[in-house]
């Protein structure tokens, strides 16, 4: 018989207790927060009653940041220390990114991912885009009047390893726990599948400020299985304004700009885009510093020529994910249109002509990711019971590791359902040979050269062989983040080593510490009380969530087993409240081995659960 | 702690080990499994359970996808009953489907060099076709002949199909570009 169970006072586990969890769609060129409250997806307004964040982020020279519609205003008057877009730059070198030299920045070429020099000092992509995700966490935390349990944050489902692992860390910085990445189109798949109760293939096709996706998806009964994605990660709404502008200098046949005029024109050519969506014809009238003056008109017609070729770029992927997906345009049932930049009538063709049907605009374009994230994000947080839906998603681009002659063997092919781990062999080629070199890359193309280095590790202490006997067994695991991790070990001679790998662009907890040391908002904080903090809030995450296990299947432990892990519990929680940093985490990470055999017992009577609980029947029929 | 994960694929989605598989119950078992260890079910949870969760969701979903194509159920069901099908270091073949390679190989070829989509297209279908043959041979050898060695063959054979049509495939994305 299971023991009732009181809680202590204070510390009551509350079981249905609402936990604060947010989806947020860190996006281009807006970001936004959503929740779930009293069973609907919100979008969450600043005091001003504003929705979308513009994702702008401004450096000033005392060290303050503005972030948003204030930063937005100051993009022109000053170019240098207002980040626009960052999201194009996160995991990116300098080389990766088209027009570098015609965008306003400094660029600081930095191991991994490019970096920007402002008044503030040099800051990183994932700092710039911390800053946005911090006022969305703190708007949360205001609207909704308590800390954030955890938080969902959506990313192209065509970003590769360390675009993901940028944003994830970016995160961190921000003082958020990431209960999940998600794939934008697959967020906006969620919001619509559930509204409309949707069954069969859908595609979402979704193009935003600066990335497009295009995914592939069946829906049935409350699965949404991922079935093929693509896209172009440098790809969006920023391209067409670019363009327009380029256009603008060539009728205007004005000389190079500078980085002030340059961003106003920028201006007036996305302004002009937006207005050709409801209308024939855009006036762009500018007076520029240089004393030259611009007065043109461009017609939806022109528009669409000259945009012409970045809509094909946006139907080749469209093409491949069908073909992954070994599907044909007729056989998908709807397209959901998200992103902005669909509302563009030259892409609404596009889509219609391809797919031979009228795209979906019934959900805010706009939104819908945001919605979709905030309805996963409260699921994950624990806030609903057993009967949901199931998320099944794929990596966007394969993984795979440098041979001889600087060819790629792929080890996980893109579209694969994560999580998912493959195990290669590999084999020395000297005599001798004590040591082994890895280069983890991603993409779809046979060179290395040609694909994205992800790391770069070297397996030591490889015995000394005849070249071809040593055996290094190479495991790439991805988790349900679509984040990859690389173990190698050899193990023809029973001597094993293993390394644990993490892409060279993720960030060290030093450099996290860095970070926010750096910031001016942490400076002021005391980093030990920061750190003490984080420990008391996963302590006591850790142990809602052992008593739920407990309450749920206490009945799997006997009583010698319970008691041990109250102990735990107890010792935990008293250090909780009274210890210091280190003494907590020490009981967290006791507590966490004392429960693993509980946690296996748990899984395979869940899955036992899941086998036997279907009919016999069904299983009778199928030997048939 | 690491659940046991030798409980062979068939048995995990409580199928018989056989070619022929009725693919609405692998779907249902699959998605009844994932439902119970899917990460996103302990997102909220300890590290112990987040890490069980990942190892479970991550070898349901190599045995479902090991069960779900046609080439690698067979090739799976053959290493069950100790048959490996060599497919690196076996590469005698049958002449009269060596012949059929060379002719599809020209087929593509002649078909990418005068842009002619459609044409690959129609490879692609007949492509198809050869391969759902070849799928019912091997359900014969395997489920009624139990002919392992004619199976390992047959499995090498569709391998070459398989990578046939992938071929088929980049030709018509090289034109589409």
């Amino acid at each position: 018989m299971a023991l009732l169970q009181i809680a202590e006072p204070g510390l009551s586990a509350a079981p249905h207790q609402h936990r604060l969890a947010v989806g947020i769609d860190l996006g281009t060129t807006n970001s936004l927060v959503a929740t779930v409250q009293s069973a609907m997806s919100v979008v969450l307004h600043d005091e001003e009653g504003r929705g979308l964040l513009p994702s702008v982020v401004r450096y000033l020279p005392d060290g303050e940041t503005q972030v948003g519609c204030t930063a937005q205003a100051m993009q022109s008057a000053d170019p240098h220390n207002t980040i626009v877009s960052v999201k194009r730059f996160m995991g990116r070198g300098v080389k990766d990114i088209p027009d570098a030299e015609r965008m306003p920045y400094q660029f600081v070429d930095a191991p991994g991912m490019v970096q920007l020099k402002t008044v503030a000092g040099v800051k990183s992509p994932v700092e710039v885009s911390a800053e946005i995700l911090r006022v969305l966490r703190e708007r949360a935390e205001g609207v909704l009047g308590g800390e954030l349990v955890g938080a969902v944050i959506t990313v192209p489902a065509y970003f590769d390893d360390a675009q993901r692992q940028a944003t994830k860390d970016a995160a961190r910085l921000a003082g958020l726990n990431v209960l999940r990445l998600l794939n934008e189109p697959t967020a906006a798949a969620v919001a619509y599948g559930l509204d409309n109760a949707a069954e069969g293939v859908y595609a979402v096709f979704d193009l935003g400020g600066g990335t497009f996706d295009i995914s592939i998806l069946k829906l049935s009964k409350g699965v949404f299985e991922v079935l093929a994605t693509n896209g172009d990660s440098a790809l969006g709404g920023d391209d067409f304004d670019q363009r327009v502008f380029c256009w603008i200098l060539e009728q205007a046949k004005l000389p190079p700009l500078g980085p002030h005029d340059s961003r106003t024109l920028l201006t007036k050519a996305r302004e002009a885009k937006e207005w050709l969506t409801e209308h024939p014809e855009a006036n762009i009238t500018a007076l520029l510093d240089c004393g030259m003056a611009v007065d043109l008109t461009l017609s939806s017609v022109a528009f669409a020529e000259i945009t012409q070729h970045l809509v094909n770029k946006t139907l080749q992927p469209t093409r491949k994910a069908l073909r992954d997906a070994g599907l044909g345009p007729e056989e998908v049932k709807g397209v959901v249109m998200v992103g902005g930049s669909t509302r563009m009538p030259n892409i609404q063709k596009a889509v219609g002509d391809y797919f031979g049907q009228e795209p979906l605009n019934n959900l805010d374009p706009d939104k819908v990711v945001a919605l979709g994230a905030a309805i996963q994000a409260n699921v994950l947080a624990g806030n609903r019971g057993e009967d949901d839906w199931l998320l099944l998603d794929v990596i966007p681009l394969s993984l795979g590791i440098e041979t001889m002659g600087g060819l790629v063997e792929k080890i996980i092919p893109r579209n694969s359902t994560i999580p998912v781990a493959r195990a290669q062999e590999f084999t020395t080629y000297k005599d001798g040979q004590t040591a082994m070199s890895m280069h983890v890359v991603q993409g779809e193309r046979e060179l290395v050269a040609e694909c994205r280095s992800l790391a770069k590790f070297e397996l030591r202490g490889i015995p000394p062989m005849v070249a071809g006997a040593a055996r290094v067994r190479v495991t790439f695991q991805v988790d349900a983040d679509g984040l990859l991790s690389v173990t190698a070990r050899e193990k023809s001679t029973g001597v094993e080593t293993t390394v644990a790998v993490k892409p060279s662009y993720g960030l060290s907890d030093e450099e996290i510490t860095r970070m926010l040391t750096d910031s001016r908002e942490h400076a002021k904080d005391d980093m030990a009380a920061r750190m003490l903090r984080e420990n008391q809030v996963e302590a006591r995450r850790l142990l809602d969530a052992v008593q739920a296990a407990l309450d749920e299947d206490g009945g799997l432990l006997d009583d010698p087993e319970r008691a041990a892990i109250g102990r735990l519990m107890d010792a935990l929680r008293a250090v909780t409240e009274t210890g210091d940093s280190p003494t907590i985490k020490q009981a967290l990470e006791t507590l966490n081995r004392g429960t693993e055999s509980f946690a296996a017992r748990r899984m395979d009577r869940s899955v036992q659960k899941a086998l036997s609980g279907h009919k016999l029947s069904e299983l009778e029929v199928g030997e048939n | 702690m690491t659940p046991d994960f030798h409980k062979n694929y068939f048995e995990l989605f409580g199928q018989p080990p056989a070619f022929r598989v009725d693919m609405t119950l692998l779907d249902g078992k699959y998605r009844d499994i994932q439902s119970q260890v899917h990460p996103d079910r302990f997102a909220h949870a300890d590290e112990a359970q987040k890490r069980l969760s990942m190892q479970w969701a991550t070898f349901a979903n190599e045995a479902y996808q090991t069960l779900k194509q046609p080439l690698s159920r067979a090739r799976y069901l053959l290493s069950l009953n100790g048959v490996d099908t060599a497919e690196e270091s076996n590469t005698s073949m049958p002449a009269a489907f060596l012949m059929q390679q060379m002719e599809w190989r020209e087929g593509i070829m002649e078909a990418r060099a005068a842009d002619d989509i459609a044409a690959l297209e129609h490879l692609a279908t007949k492509l198809r076709a050869e391969r759902r043959g070849l799928e019912e041979k091997l359900a014969a050898l395997l489920d009624q002949a139990h002919d392992y060695p004619a199976a390992a063959e047959a499995v090498r054979m569709l391998k070459f199909i398989k990578k046939l049509g992938e071929e088929i495939n980049l030709a018509i994305e090289a034109l589409e570009n």
